[in-house]
């Protein structure tokens, strides 16, 4: 089936994209209260959360191909073009995008008090940007939505950071900036190259390009979207990002920014350069064998609750980039759904650390100890998400982490031996942290009067846990999105 | 409708829903709802028991779980003779527990938590259990494991039980390893991971690799069902609450792992090796546990340390491949444990929660009840004539007995190893006598002599009649189940029942007469090592003192659990954290470090360059450009 056939009139990636802004934007400028700022916002949010779900529920999984496109000249001279659409392998981000955004802004809601005017603008427009990067089908778009996403964030850790922001922000901004700027050499040198644009066209065009000039885009975007994940050893920017970055921000960070890396990888250096692939396939799988491990290990010994948590991520993605990498069907399902598990995992364990902090001003595991008699709602959230997070069956994390040992067992056993450790591993950090932190003795006497969670906090950690569950006990409501782009990109007909 | 499998696990899963929910507001109705679904579920089993005589078997979907590129897996149902017997053992053991646990409970404030892990756990067992396919065995085998964590560490202001509970789900993660490796090979191998559907394939398998997936199911099994190294988890476990530590740590979930071995018995029919590491872990480990026991001054110690030893004894029958006999020994010791650890809880709570033996004593005309249950109880577990454990022990023994004597070339040893099974049989013998000594020292330094402390037998009672009635049903039990499953040996109802399930091999035994010499055998050990404990702590009889002088520093050893939980608890802790700082300095140190020194030195660079930097826009703009084009010049030159 070619492109258009199951494309509809209506024009879904472009109302989720634009509406959001011109719902929200005008009310976020205009407001005098906060309330009416972050209500405009959440307008925004609630909007684009709603297009994400239509088109994810109207989505048609037999189809092969983008869906929903819509295409139009923007700058004709350069043959830049305004092209749209949606396949397997970015229908479960623009899902999470969207669901996330909502949440999102209650969490801002909670945790922003400075200029939030400001704040939340920056979220609506990276809201629009994050999903711009998913649903566009032009590099040169892409790219704009790419650099788009970066500068909220930037500004996010950069001004409603915590105390060492400005070096975070820094590095953060510097290390994506370097990957960004490769990106572009590769985009101009595809054009040079097949004299196209267009994201879906490029694959067939550069299946004849000299394996020379695939080394060095593949080199470029590998860097880009390696930086972006973050795989090892490029990672050191996040945890510092994580621990500086507003829990909101830290959330967006950790749910959809990530995710934009391991997208890029299934978007465009799987089928665009997949010589170069090949050959440095054993490379990149212990890169990814390196994170997973490695990633565990350093979470195992943080004493800060926001460090462990981004070095918890660091692991996870390492089993997306292995999915990925490992190049078989299952292992990119796999890959996919732990980019949807850990987008909506980890944002919430970065609220559950907020939540906290919001109350204690700590995050040190050492200053806290002994919640559970006087949070236990938010005591068994936490667990909730905790057990998530480690895998625990009948939640979204066994799903991505198993298939993609599936995939991983198929490429060479001792790969799978070494990814599996990784999951016991995450029980050890992951319990031991909630040992230390929830359960036991109150060993701070400050926190004696600590209140429970709110309902608005509920309400957030509830949003985030329905996809948790659903993803767990009915996995295959989203892997069968997938099957028709994973089983093209694994070379299966 | 009465036959519908669906309806066993669903009324405990609605129970789960409703204390969780509601529990809070109404805690005197938890314990109700959840006894109430727990014998709803009993009650359905025994319908579906009913209503499936004759039937080999019944198998339905449930729905599709996921389907990824020929990965596929359904949850289903599959209901043959081997499930049903797991499930009238899980559920009734589980009515008859959770009505205890109405009356143990009674005086907790957080129970409605309490009465929400049960029936979550009695679930997971019963999904587990009822599974067709091995993904869905390990998905609700990880879920057992979780209630098993949240109730061992019931008590979450004491720092003993939590760490026992992250011990516990830690130890039993690296049984997962293995096992789930296990299970993705064995779908790399098959193509599936529906049992039957494996066991169809088995004639074209590898059979090295039908070996190593045996190997790595056995991992899972050591892990659940506490066999050496992976069993130091579970004498810790018995920080939960007493009733947890009869239902999950004696009768039901660490029974999971046999359950596991006999289910996919023709893959480790296949796997003679596989078998062999099997009866020797079991061996091993029913040796080492007993040991332990013996010297345990804590009475819930002493019965969890019996578990892991009875845990063993059933590995030894299923790697003598005396599949039946596993689950015949696993059912009677459902009975006789979980009534002993209701017991030791009927003690525990009369003692205002001491479980230290030192500080009992004299108990029995004080709790009549559970005394008298109790003996019926340890009698079963000291396997004597004609309680149950005496029935199934007995074949325990004899199958290995038989397997070790089997002719050179017979049936018995085209497999491997048969020399090494006289080995195993005495190992059986020592335990026995092992078994009956440390059980009766319980018992009499639990309800016999002098009060040792006044004051808390001044407070003793009995226990009310919900805690007794469960007591006097698996009283029953322990005394009846055996004789009524297993008379004639070899021929009795569970046998017979069993052979429908699939491919559950039988045995044939020797004949009468070798079975009665057998009997005879294993009986003067248990009476042995009764009357021994009966000398020892009864009369007074010096044979501690003889024991210790005859092998010194034996004692120590035991006292120190062989020295096995250093290993794990210090030596691989210690190990993996020296690895975690290591990495974590590395990370902080050299990989940043490489970063940040970047940072500097193009910093420094750019000091130098400073002279192009002129402020004007145009002219970065310029240089952006013309690094561009020398990039993008370059590839395509060099293309």
């Amino acid at each position: 089936m070619t492109t258009g056939e199951t494309a509809l009139d209506f024009p879904y990636l472009s109302l989720a994209l634009w509406l959001p802004l011109l719902v929200g934007l005008p009310v976020i400028v205009l407001a005098r209260s906060r309330g009416a700022i972050a209500l405009g916002a959440l307008a925004a949010s609630l909007v684009q959360a709603a297009i994400a779900i239509l088109v994810t529920v109207r989505f048609d999984h037999n189809a092969s191909g983008y869906q929903f496109v819509e295409a139009a000249e923007w700058i004709p001279a350069l043959g830049i073009s305004y092209k749209l659409g949606v396949d397997g392998v970015s229908i479960l981000m623009v899902l999470l995008t969207g669901v996330l955004g909502p949440l999102v802004v209650g969490a801002a809601w909670l945790t922003i008090h400075k200029r939030e005017r400001e704040f939340f603008a920056a979220l609506v427009v990276l809201q629009t940007a994050m999903l711009g990067v998913f649903v566009t089908l032009d590099f040169i778009l892409f790219y704009v939505f790419w650099e788009m996403a970066l500068i909220p964030m930037y500004l996010m850790i950069g001004v409603w950071g915590h105390e060492r922001r400005i070096y975070a922000t820094v590095k953060f901004f510097l290390y994506t900036f370097a990957g960004s700027v490769l990106m572009l050499v590769a985009i101009l040198a595809i054009r040079l190259t097949t004299g196209t644009f267009d994201i879906e066209a490029i694959p067939a065009e550069m299946a004849g390009a000299p394996l020379v000039l695939q080394r060095w885009v593949f080199a470029a975007f590998f860097l880009a979207f390696a930086i972006k994940v973050p795989m090892f050893p490029f990672h050191t920017w996040l945890p510092d990002a994580h621990v500086e970055a507003p829990t909101a921000g830290s959330m967006v960070l950790a749910g959809v920014l990530l995710k934009m890396g391991a997208y890029g990888f299934l978007r465009f250096l799987l089928p665009m350069t997949p010589a170069a692939v090949d050959e440095t396939r054993g490379l990149l799988v212990a890169l990814s064998l390196a994170a997973i491990i490695y990633g565990a290990l350093v979470a195992l010994v943080q004493p800060d609750l926001k460090k462990l948590v981004a070095y918890s991520s660091v692991s996870h993605m390492g089993f997306v980039t292995l999915g990925i990498f490992t190049a078989s069907q299952t292992g990119m399902d796999g890959a996919i759904i732990q980019m949807l598990s850990h987008g909506v995992i980890s944002p919430a364990l970065f609220f559950a650390v907020g939540v906290v902090y919001e109350r204690a001003h700590t995050r040190r595991i050492d200053d806290l100890g002994g919640l559970a008699p006087r949070m236990p709602l938010y005591a068994a959230i936490f667990g909730f998400f905790m057990l998530a997070s480690l895998g625990l069956p009948l939640l979204s994390g066994f799903v991505g982490e198993f298939l993609v040992l599936v995939g991983a067992f198929g490429y060479d056993t001792a790969v799978g031996v070494l990814a599996a450790l990784g999951v016991i591993l995450a029980a050890a950090y992951m319990l031991w942290m909630y040992q230390r932190v929830v359960l036991g003795r109150l060993r701070n006497q400050s926190l004696a009067a600590i209140p429970d969670a709110n309902r608005l906090e509920i309400a957030t950690f509830a949003g985030l846990g329905v996809l948790v569950v659903w993803v767990g006990i009915f996995p295959d409501t989203f892997v069968r999105l997938l099957g028709t782009a994973t089983a093209g990109l694994a070379g299966q007909p | 409708m009465l036959n519908a499998p669906w309806i066993i696990p669903l009324l405990p899963l609605a129970a789960f829903a409703v204390n969780g929910l509601f529990g809070r507001r109404n805690p005197r109705w938890t314990g109700w709802v959840s006894t109430a679904a727990v014998v709803g579920s009993f009650a359905a089993t025994v319908a579906l028991w009913i209503a499936s005589a004759g039937a080999d078997q019944d198998e339905s979907l449930l729905y599709r779980w996921v389907a990824s590129g020929g990965f596929t897996i359904d949850i289903a149902f599959l209901t043959d003779a081997l499930t049903i017997v797991m499930l009238l053992v899980v559920t009734g053991v589980s009515a008859l527990v959770s009505l205890y646990a109405v009356g143990y409970m009674d005086h907790d404030a957080n129970k409605p938590r309490f009465f929400t892990w049960i029936p979550l756990f009695v679930f997971s067992m019963i999904m587990l259990v009822i599974s067709d396919n091995l993904l869905q065995l390990f998905v609700f085998w990880e879920m057992v494991g979780l209630c098993s964590y949240l109730l061992i560490g019931y008590w979450y202001d004491r720092d003993s039980a939590n760490a026992a509970a992250t011990k516990a789900f830690l130890v039993n993660r690296i049984g997962d390893f293995g096992f789930a490796i296990g299970i993705i090979l064995a779908f790399l191998e098959f193509g599936t991971l529906r049992y039957r559907e494996i066991f169809a394939g088995l004639g074209s398998a590898d059979a090295g690799m039908v070996t190593a997936i045996a190997c790595l199911l056995f991992v899972g099994a050591m892990g659940k069902s506490a066999q050496f190294p992976l069993h130091v988890w579970l004498p810790d476990a018995m920080e939960g609450p007493t009733p947890v530590s009869a239902l999950i740590h004696a009768a039901t979930m660490v029974t999971a792992g046999v359950y596991l071995v006999v289910r996919m018995n023709p893959l480790y029919t296949q796997a003679p090796e596989a078998l062999l590491l099997v009866a020797a872990v079991g061996a091993f480990t029913a040796v080492l546990a007993a040991t332990i026991a013996l010297v345990q001054t804590d009475i819930k110690r002493v019965l969890a340390y019996s578990t892991v030893s009875q845990l063993g004894l059933m590995f030894l029958a299923a790697g003598a491949g005396a599949y039946t006999v596993a689950i015949f020994h696993l059912a009677t010791h459902a009975f006789f444990k979980a009534l002993l650890f209701l017991g030791s809880g009927s003690v525990i709570h009369a003692l205002n929660d001491e479980q230290d033996m030192r500080r009992m004593g004299g108990l029995r005309r004080k709790l009549p009840v559970t005394y008298a249950t109790f003996i019926l109880g340890g009698l079963a577990l000291a396997a004597v004539f004609p309680l149950a454990g005496f029935w199934s022990k007995d074949e325990v023994l004899a199958h290995v007995f038989l397997k070790a004597a089997a002719d050179p070339g017979g049936a018995l040893t085209a497999d491997h190893g048969a020399g090494v099974f006289w080995l195993f049989y005495a190992t059986g013998l020592t335990v026995s006598v092992l078994t009956a000594f440390y059980t009766f020292r319980m018992i009499v330094k639990t309800f016999h002599g002098a009060p040792r402390d006044a004051a808390l037998h001044e407070h003793a009672h009995e226990s009310p009649w919900v805690m007794t009635v469960p007591l006097i049903v698996l009283a029953a039990g322990a005394a009846l189940s055996g004789a009524v499953l297993g008379i004639p040996p070899e021929h009795g109802v569970i046998h017979g029942y069993l052979e429908h399930a699939a491919g559950v091999l039988h045995l044939e035994g020797a004949g009468a007469a070798p079975t009665l010499i057998l009997a005879v055998v294993s009986t003067v050990a248990a009476l042995t090592g009764l009357l021994l404990a009966l000398g020892a702590y009864g009369r007074g009889l010096p044979i501690p003192q003889r024991a210790r002088a005859l092998a010194p520093g034996a004692e120590t050893l035991f006292r120190q659990k062989w020295y096995l939980d250093h290993l794990g608890d210090g030596f691989m802790v210690a190990l993996t954290k020296a690895a975690a700082m290591l990495s974590w300095g590395f990370d902080a140190g050299v990989v940043d470090g490489i970063v940040n020194g970047v940072g500097k030195l193009s910093r420094f660079a750019g000091g130098q360059a400073g002279r192009i930097q002129t402020g004007q826009a145009q002219n970065y703009a310029l240089l952006m450009v013309v690094g561009l084009v020398l990039t993008v010049g370059g590839l395509v030159l060099f293309r």
